[in-house]
Parts: C-alpha cells; structure tokens; sequence
C-alpha cells in the first residue's frame, strides 16, 4: 500500500490498522445498502468545500466512478479492501454523492440466482467476438 | 432511493477461475483481460466457540482472502470480470458472495498434482454451480487424455473437460466459451427435465 498514510502501516498488525483508521473503526457501512461487489457504482455530485466527514478516500472513489463502476474494481484501482471501500461508499451515499445503479429487472439473475439464457447467449456472442 | 433502472447501466457478470497452487489462474485471467489484472480482498471474520474454553466465549478468527482479477468488455453494456483464487490462499471458500450470482466457474488442473483441485471441484458440485474442468498442458505434465481425467476426478460425464495452454488468448477465450455453453446446455437439460418431471 502507498501513499497517504502509509506511515501507520505496521508490519506485525498488517493492513487493519490502516483499513480501520480509514474508516475511523467502522466495519459497516452507514447506510441499508450491502455494496455488493458488482453492484455498479456512479458518481452523482461533488462535495462542498470542506464537507463533514469526506477525505482523500472518499475523493478518490468520486473521482473513479465518474465512469459507472462495481464495487470490486473500485477496491482493485485504488488497492483498498472491499470492506473499507463499502464503509466509505456507505458514507458517499450517505450525503448523495453516488448512485448505485440496478440493472432493468428482466436482465438480473432471478431469484434463484439463475441469470437468463438471453444474456447467457449475449455473454456467448460476446467472448466469441473478440 | 438513488438507484435508476436505465439503458446504460453496465451490466456486470462474473465467472471464477479456481484451482490449485501455481496452475496457472492468474496467468489464465491475465491473458484474456482488457486490463492487467487488479487485485480485491476480503477480511472474512468466522466464529468459533472455544474448544477448551468453559464460558463458552467466542472466539474470532479474521482471514484476509485476495482475489486476482481481470476484465473483459463483451458489448456495450455487458462486462464480464474474471476472479483467480491466487495459489496458497485455502480460505476463498469462505468467500460465498463471490460464488453468489457468479455464471459459472473454471477448474483448473495440472496432471502432475491432479488432486489440488479436489476442493474446487467439491465446492462448485455442492454449490450447484456450473464448472468445466480445463488441464493446464505444462511441458513436463504427463500426457492424459480428457477423459482419464475426468475418470479421476469422478466428474459426471457431461461436465466438459478441455485441454488448454492458460498462456494463449485463444486457448484462454476457448475456455470461456467451454464454460458459457456448457451453462447454457445444463439450464436447456434442467428445463426440459422439470418438464416432463
């Protein structure tokens, strides 16, 4: 891990300390929402100047998601775990700044977790394709 | 609430790369992602009740569980993300949101040490999730053909099993398609299994 920070990294207690500072010993998310690691995430405002509660981090992620992106890739861009990235997601949501945007209903796995064939046979023509 | 139904919401969908150590996930995923691969992980917290313990106080093990990925955009609003289990990592069965919604996952075996992926395989079969079973061709692997295999690995027959070179693009995207046809068939057999059942 680099950058701001990285001066409380500490060898024998390994990331946690640091994941935790970031997300001032949260464990959860402040919000209802899971984050689930391909929920897609997008970027809906700017905070004020100064705003309570938003550092670096947050900044950093509002940045990423100008483009939509799932929750496993804004942890991968920006070397943070998924459990920090959610508290800190919970806490933009929180103050309106993201989106977490659903696919339209008859292209979601259904109940059961069984995605449909039509966008089984699109996932087909696509590795296909390329 | 903010989420939107929309046209231009990305669709992301996930399929699993699992096996052994060093068979070759990451390689696997490196050489059909868009994008180097980017790393994600978990802190996964399991309880356990103090063996010795009389107050029966329990006890928390945290683990961290690092998955290697890779992207492939399919069409305009299809994204297929690739996880590897990296090598030593035992703890990623714990991991159930990443098998959670995934279409399907690839096994992947080296014939030199055939049984690293029993576990892999135990898991998908007892998740209902569907795999196909791709051989990683080393050099100095013993020559089998597919189905000693998938004799030795007790696999039911029509669970296909292709031999591969995880360093080649085309080797690496005939897997994926191994996989996604083989979903597609199983669904179309279960469909017409309920039925005439």
């Amino acid at each position: 891990m680099t950058g701001p920070g990285n001066e409380w990294f500490d060898e024998d207690a390994g990331p946690l300390v640091r994941s935790y500072a970031l997300t001032r010993g949260r464990a959860r998310p402040v919000t209802r929402e899971a984050f689930d690691m391909m929920a897609v995430i997008e970027a809906r405002g700017r905070p004020s100047f100064s705003q309570a509660g938003i550092g670096p981090e947050h900044l950093a992620i509002l940045e990423l998601c100008r483009r939509p992106l799932p929750v496993a890739e804004i942890s991968g861009q920006l070397h943070l775990p998924l459990v920090v990235v959610r508290v800190l997601l919970g806490d933009l949501l929180d103050q309106r700044l993201i989106g977490v945007m659903r696919p339209r209903r008859e292209e979601a796995p259904g109940a059961d977790g069984v995605v449909t064939e039509q966008l089984l046979r699109e996932v087909l023509h696509g590795l296909e394709a390329l | 609430m903010d989420s939107k139904p929309s046209d231009t919401v990305p669709y992301p969908v996930k399929i699993l790369v699992a096996g052994g150590f060093g068979v070759g996930k990451t390689t696997l995923v490196g050489a059909v992602s868009e994008i180097r691969p980017l790393q994600t992980e978990e802190l996964l917290t399991e309880q356990s009740v103090g063996v010795d313990d009389t107050s029966g106080v329990e006890r928390k093990t945290t683990t961290t569980v690092a998955m290697d990925f890779g992207r492939i955009t399919l069409s305009e609003r299809l994204i297929l993300y690739l996880f590897g289990t990296p090598g030593q990592d035992r703890f990623w069965f714990m991991w159930d949101e990443l098998a959670e919604g995934a279409l399907g996952a690839v096994v992947l075996a080296d014939t030199r040490r055939l049984a690293e992926c029993f576990p892999a395989v135990d898991y998908f079969e007892r998740r209902g999730l569907p795999f196909i079973v791709g051989v990683n061709c080393f050099e100095d692997g013993y020559d089998y053909a597919p189905g000693e295999i998938s004799a030795a690995l007790d696999l039911s027959p029509d669970i296909p099993v292709l031999l591969c070179d995880v360093r080649m693009r085309e080797s690496g995207k005939q897997v994926l398609t191994t996989l996604v046809r083989h979903v597609i068939a199983r669904r179309a057999q279960r469909t017409a299994g309920a039925a005439s059942g």
